[in-house]
């Protein structure tokens, strides 16, 4: 089962706390949506610190990261 | 090379160079005759500006700061530059109005902004330790509204223009300071003869300083209050790795140029009142947390299109106007005839610092989703 987290116009930190209780949920694969840079940094970075592989893609209104572990 | 130097700013070395070129200018400015301890505060120069558009009518601190204006204008520039400007609004802008409003309140009960509290410090102002301790209580409690779910909800994407508005607020600011322009005798636009507001560095060597800080800060999002939320929120010290860059740096240059001066009593523009300075940094702290930014932070982001930061600046500066008419602000130590009077707050301060207390609390319990669900069972 995938997890969609929908986190576009939230600013920081909603977007790395909902992908924190998604990731808590331990369902991967993740896909977090977010539309600023900020955003898509921060939580690659956390990501990447909970041991994720993220990757990016950028859907041009926003950016999808996708978590797996 | 665009790519590159992204990732390099959003390094860890990135978010530090940013703290320590912020440390050797502010310490610069200062040495350029910009008041002391305060080479660059983001919360007094936007008063000061406030006192320049005849907003408040305190006479020594009234002066239109270019460095304010750099911020913006820098990280404008940054933004477009790397293609992320991106004109959004519409989460909860009267809330943001009132948070700018009390945390300015505070700040100025404390008499500065954290990036001020920092270089206090720095300077030797002991004063300051309260006040950042203040700042760390403050956002602690806005952590736990976080925690429980307080957001201030999504903002939109919006017509380019309104991304524009602060930075052209701050264009008019350039042209009025450039121009020195006076409305009517004996009107707006004032500027401070004597006291911090007629301190101040010369205005291309500000405006420059102001803009490469506006720059980089908005490649590397640094953040005074983000640093300490992440730390406390999710033991993440990348930001504050860029603070301490900053009061090091700072340290360092301050012994170098001989502007430090340790101890608590007759700090330049500060008092000793040890409550107040940490009861007004908590309500600043707080304020900045539910607002999701810094002042100076909020500044950058109103640079790259941040219509509601824009809207938490504007509050800010009728918060330093409410703040100086009402005689909220702090006032600082003095010696007269070799015997200290303590400065510190009127009543009404303590009484406006109590109420952005309970409002900034308020805010934060009644804002959250968890609340609203319930609320609508």
């Amino acid at each position: 089962m995938s997890q969609i987290v929908d986190a576009r116009g939230l600013s920081c930190p909603q977007p790395v706390l909902l992908t924190k209780q998604a990731v808590d949920k331990g369902e991967f694969p993740i896909e977090v949506l977010v539309e600023t840079v900020t955003s898509r940094e921060n939580v690659r970075r956390m990501a990447e610190n909970w041991g994720c592989k993220v990757q990016v893609e950028d859907l041009g209104e926003a950016f999808k990261l996708t978590l797996t572990r | 090379m665009r790519q590159k130097l992204t990732l390099f700013f959003a390094s860890r070395w990135g978010i530090i160079l940013v703290g320590a070129v912020i440390g050797t200018l502010a310490s610069l400015l200062q040495k350029f005759d910009n008041p002391p301890n305060m080479g660059i505060c983001v919360a007094c120069f936007e008063r000061d500006i406030a006192g320049a558009l005849g907003l408040h009518r305190a006479a020594v601190v009234q002066y239109i700061r270019p460095e304010i204006i750099g911020f913006v204008l820098g990280s404008l520039i940054a933004a477009f530059l790397f293609q992320e400007f991106k004109a959004r609004a519409g989460s909860a802008p009267i809330v943001r109005f009132l948070l700018g409003v009390f945390a300015m309140i505070g700040a100025l009960a404390f008499l500065g902004c954290p990036w001020r509290a920092l270089l206090r410090l720095a300077g030797g102002d002991l004063n300051a330790i309260l006040g950042l301790v203040g700042l760390a209580v403050g956002i602690a409690v806005g952590v736990q509204f976080l925690k429980a779910g307080f957001n201030l909800g999504r903002s939109h994407k919006t017509y380019s223009s309104v991304g524009w508005i602060l930075p052209g607020i701050m264009i008019g600011l350039l042209l009025l300071l450039i121009f020195r322009v006076q409305f009517s005798e004996n009107g707006a636009i004032f500027f401070s003869a004597k006291g911090p507001g007629s301190m101040h560095a010369p205005m291309l060597i500000s405006l420059a300083a102001g803009l490469i800080i506006g720059f980089f800060a908005q490649r590397t999002r640094f953040c005074t209050m983000g640093a300490l939320r992440d730390v406390i929120l999710m033991r993440d010290t990348h930001l504050l790795s860029g603070v301490g860059a900053l009061f090091v740096v700072a340290l360092i240059m301050n012994m170098i140029l001989g502007q430090t001066k340790l101890g608590f009593e007759v700090q330049p523009v500060a008092h000793s009142s040890h409550l107040w300075n940490f009861l007004g940094m908590s309500l600043a702290g707080m304020a900045f947390a539910l607002a999701g930014g810094c002042p100076g932070r909020q500044l950058f982001l109103a640079g790259e299109g941040d219509g509601d930061s824009a809207i938490f600046v504007i509050g800010m500066i009728v918060g330093a106007g409410l703040s100086h008419n009402f005689s909220l602000a702090g006032s600082p130590d003095k010696m007269v005839d070799g015997v200290l009077q303590v400065g510190g707050i009127t009543t009404a301060g303590m009484v406006a610092v109590l109420l952005g207390l309970m409002v900034c609390i308020t805010i934060g319990f009644t804002m959250r989703e968890k609340f609203n669900q319930e609320g609508k069972r």
